[in-house]
This record gives structure tokens, C-alpha cells and sequence, in this order.
């Protein structure tokens, strides 16, 4: 008989001795890992995310990538417990379609967000355990990326990375594109062509070192033609 | 005295002589973050086949969620016929794993016998159970001696098992669902490499504590052939631009050049003989 050599920190080995009654409690939440990642530009927007779902140390899927399109020139990106992110998306599809029978035109990327926002707090005390990125274009054209904290607190930024590797991915963008932490550099304005790079880069090394992203690279660029997907292989193990 | 290591048992059964500071320690990170320690979580397999045993392994160590090392060695030499693959806690694999090399060397000078597999896993055992799981050790024992070709596994708390096949770590139900499905008795060279690296292939895909390269070490009667890396993973590295920054570009807040006074004690030169 195999021994049952279950994986686990060693500290938590003094479970298997009785050290008194242990109220066991359900949670309710998942850690389903993703990363999603955002970026505006002068007249475009991008939202990217990687397509692996996984549960503790196993993956559901290689292929649930973590964009939502919204209107035409929306995209949103939501990482965290799955289960929350479909719920939030169906209940945004609703809102949308809700504002476009009464009044008459499609949401604007503002609309969405401050929306978003009062959709979240509502559940203050019983959050949806969803990180947000919503990218876009505003109604002068320009690229436009709103970031969430799980309980609705928000902001306009120009590029975002959230979810398992926000960590690693925020400061090389910061470098990149804020061009924070370097002197004697030429701020040039970010290109479409060096901000697909860039991503691509990006979701490349996070693959390499955050065992929840990986598989593939699910990318939404946003101009005023439209929306264009693309997908691109990423580590696999 | 060179042997008490081997065969003594400390007085005490049980050495708990770091619990109460670990228990300590973990009460003043009370609510942040105690430093995980890193673990290699991991896919280790070993096979017996007709003239010795294989042993694989992949080469990721996780820290938590973040992989530390890509290129880690898990499988340990302990002996010129018995090598080890570890799992858990990658400190703990290394040190046991070093203790058990370093006893078995002082054994084997001592007594001018080549150790036997047995020999290590009783010692790993009597070890690991002795410190009651707290050190999160599982290995895989594989080697060849007078007796034949073993393969062993020791659990943290001091479990062993004897099989023809075995897989440990994170990925090991993967492994062995190859293993299950393939394996046989009296294998050829080949064919048993073969099996170890779809084993280990199987929980580098499916688990993610596992990824990287493969490590494969043969070992018979003839001597050992530890191939690293075996299988180069399929996923490289490949950057599309290139991140260069110009010398200058970190902003020098404050320079302070502190001259070292030095005197002139005394002086000798000694040729170099170059040929």
C-alpha cells in the first residue's frame, strides 16, 4: 500500500496530532489564479490575460481566457475565484443591455466603471472575490484602463496588471512604460506595435516564474476599428 | 567513535529541540506571512528494470506560488551505487540526504564494504521518524549493491516501502498513472528511461509545482550514468525585445569615496614560471 505522503508545509503537520476540538468551516471562495493585465495608449487599449484555470496545485483548463468583451470598445478582464467572475460578467451583460434599452446608446467605458464600482460595494460584506481590469477607449478616442480592488474601489490609470503575477508584471511595467526609476531617458509615447511586445514580453517571463499563469496568452487590442484577438502559446508545465 | 553517529540513538527518542522556537517564531508573525520555506514540489519517479535502476526527477522548486530555482538538482548522490531523489522541503532533502552520504562514506572506509540499500534506509528512517515529521523529507532510494538491484521509498514521517516502481511529490499521482499503466518486469535500458520520462513528463504537465527539465540517473553494476539535463524543457525562453539600459541611467543621489591610507610594509617579488 502506498503511503499517503499528502504534499503539505510542515507546519501544519501538528494537524494529525489532537490538539482539542477544531471547528472545521466551508469557504464559500476558490483561488482560481489568472493574470489579466491592461495598458492604454493615445488611441488604443489593451487587455491581455493568460488562459489557465487551476485549482490548488491542478489546472481545470488550458483554455479559459479571462477577457470579457463588453460593447465594442470595452474589454474587461476579471481574475480571481471563477465562479465570481462568471457571475459579475453575466450581472454587467444585464446592466449594459438594461442602460441600452432605456437609454438609447451603448455604455462608455466611465459609465462601466463607476457602474462597476456600486455593482461591487453592494456586496461589501460578502465581496466577489474578483480583481478587475477594465480597458478601453473614452469617448475622445483615447485608451482608457480602470483598475478594481475586490470591494469596488477604482481608479483611471494608464497600464494595470492584476491578479497572481500583478506582482511581478506591475513593476516591470512602471519601468517600461512609466519609465519610473531611470534618468536621462526620452519619454516616448507608447506605440501600438511596442505595447503588443511588451505584453507579450511580460505574460512570457510571468509564465516562466508564477505557476498560475501559463498555457496561452489571450490578447484584446482595441482601436476605433474594433476589436482584434489574438492568442499565443505560453509555457505549458 | 567514528560510527557513533551511525548507530547511536540519541538518549531521548524524540528530539524536539526547535519545536518550541518554531512554535515561538510563528507566534510573532502572528496575522503576516510566516517565510515559507522553499519546497521543491515536485514529480520524482524511480523504476527497476533487468541490470540496475533509473531515477528521475524534474528540476523546479517552488517558493509558495513562485518558482525559485529552475534548474534544481533533486537527485543526491549519497553512494557510488545509491543516489536519492527528494521531495518536501528542499533544505531538508539536501541535508538528510548529505548526512546519510557522509555516515554511510565513514561506514564503508570503516569497514571496507560497499554500503547496501538496506543499510540507507534504515538510517533515513530511523532518522526521520525520531524527529516525528518535522522535517519534511519523502525520498526516493535507488541503487545497486551485492544484494540486487532496490528501489525504496522513506516518508517524512519515516515510512518506507519497497517497489519495483515509485513516484513521490506534488506530481506523483501523475507519475503514477504512467507507471501504473506501463510498467514491467525485467525492462531493458531504453525502455525503462523511456517510462521514467513520460512518468515525469506526466507531472511536469499536469502539476504546477513541477515544470522545467527532467534529470534521469541510471544506475547498475556497471557504474552510474547521471544524464542532467536529460530532456531540455520544450518551453524556452523566448523574449521578443531586448531590455538594455544605457550606463547612467540609475540617478546617483549621493557619492561619498572614503581613499583606504595604506603603507608600504614590505615587498617581494616571485617570478611566475611560464613555459
Amino acid at each position: 500500500m502506498l503511503s499517503s505522503q499528502s504534499y503539505q508545509d510542515p507546519g501544519k503537520m501538528k494537524d494529525y496530532h489532537y490538539s482539542g476540538p477544531v471547528e472545521h468551516r466551508f469557504s464559500p471562495y476558490s483561488f482560481n489564479g489568472g493574470t489579466v493585465l491592461a495598458v492604454a495608449g493615445e488611441d488604443f487599449a489593451i487587455v491581455a490575460s493568460d488562459t489557465r484555470l487551476s485549482e490548488g496545485y491542478s489546472i481545470h483548463s488550458r483554455d479559459s481566457p479571462k477577457c470579457y468583451k463588453l460593447t465594442d470598445t470595452t474589454v474587461i478582464g476579471c481574475s480571481g475565484f471563477h465562479g465570481d467572475c462568471l457571475t459579475l460578467t453575466k450581472i454587467i451583460d444585464a446592466r449594459l443591455k438594461m442602460y441600452k434599452h432605456s437609454n438609447n446608446k451603448t455604455m462608455t467605458s466611465n459609465a462601466i466603471a463607476a457602474m462597476l464600482s456600486t455593482i461591487l460595494y453592494g456586496r461589501r460584506f460578502f465581496p466577489y472575490y474578483v480583481y478587475n481590469i477594465i480597458g478601453g477607449l473614452d469617448e475622445h478616442g483615447k485608451g482608457a484602463v480602470y483598475s478594481f480592488d475586490p470591494v469596488g474601489s477604482y481608479q483611471r490609470d494608464t497600464y494595470k496588471a492584476g491578479g497572481s503575477a500583478s506582482a511581478m508584471l506591475q513593476p516591470l511595467l512602471d519601468n517600461q512604460i512609466g519609465f519610473k526609476n531611470m534618468e536621462g531617458v526620452q519619454h516616448v509615447p507608447l506605440t501600438q506595435e511596442r505595447a503588443v511586445q511588451l505584453v507579450k514580453d511580460v505574460f512570457i517571463s510571468a509564465a516562466e516564474r508564477d505557476v498560475y499563469t501559463g498555457d496561452a496568452l489571450r490578447l484584446c487590442i482595441i482601436t476605433k476599428e474594433g476589436i482584434n484577438e489574438q492568442t499565443i502559446p505560453l509555457r505549458k508545465d | 567513535m567514528a560510527l557513533s553517529n551511525v548507530l547511536e540513538t540519541p538518549l531521548s527518542g524524540f528530539n524536539f529541540d526547535n519545536a518550541a522556537r518554531n512554535a515561538a517564531l510563528e507566534g510573532l508573525y502572528d496575522g503576516g506571512q510566516t517565510p515559507k520555506p522553499m519546497k521543491t514540489g515536485t514529480t520524482i519517479a524511480g523504476v527497476v528494470f533487468k541490470d540496475g535502476v533509473v531515477l528521475g526527477a524534474d528540476t523546479r522548486a517552488t517558493s509558495g506560488e513562485v518558482v525559485a530555482d529552475k534548474m534544481c538538482s533533486k537527485i543526491h548522490y549519497i553512494a557510488p551505487n545509491i543516489y536519492c531523489c527528494g521531495a518536501g522541503t528542499a533544505a531538508d532533502t539536501e541535508k538528510t540526504t548529505e548526512l546519510l552520504s557522509s555516515n554511510l562514506t565513514i561506514f564503508s572506509q570503516t569497514s571496507g564494504r560497499n554500503p547496501r540499500l538496506v543499510m540507507a534506509v534504515n538510517i533515513l528512517q530511523d532518522m526521520l521518524y525520531r524527529y516525528h515529521g518535522q522535517i519534511g523529507a519523502s525520498l526516493i532510494l535507488g541503487g545497486v549493491d551485492c544484494t540486487g538491484n532496490h528501489l525504496y521509498t522513506v516518508g517524512p514521517y519515516g515510512s518506507v516501502n519497497k517497489m519495483p516502481y515509485l513516484a513521490m511529490g506534488s506530481g506523483d499521482l501523475a507519475a503514477l498513472g504512467i507507471l501504473e499503466d506501463r510498467y514491467q518486469q525485467d525492462m531493458e535500458l531504453d525502455t525503462a528511461k523511456e517510462l521514467v520520462r513520460v512518468a515525469i513528463h506526466a507531472g511536469i504537465m499536469n502539476d504546477l509545482a513541477s515544470g522545467n527539465n527532467i534529470d534521469i540517473c541510471v544506475i547498475t553494476r556497471e557504474g552510474v550514468d547521471y544524464i542532467r539535463p536529460y530532456q531540455e524543457s520544450e518551453y524556452k525562453d523566448s523574449r521578443n525585445m531586448k531590455y538594455r539600459y544605457r550606463p547612467g541611467t540609475t540617478p546617483v543621489l549621493t557619492e561619498k569615496v572614503v581613499p583606504l591610507k595604506l603603507e608600504v610594509v614590505q615587498e617581494s617579488v616571485q617570478q611566475m614560471e611560464t613555459v
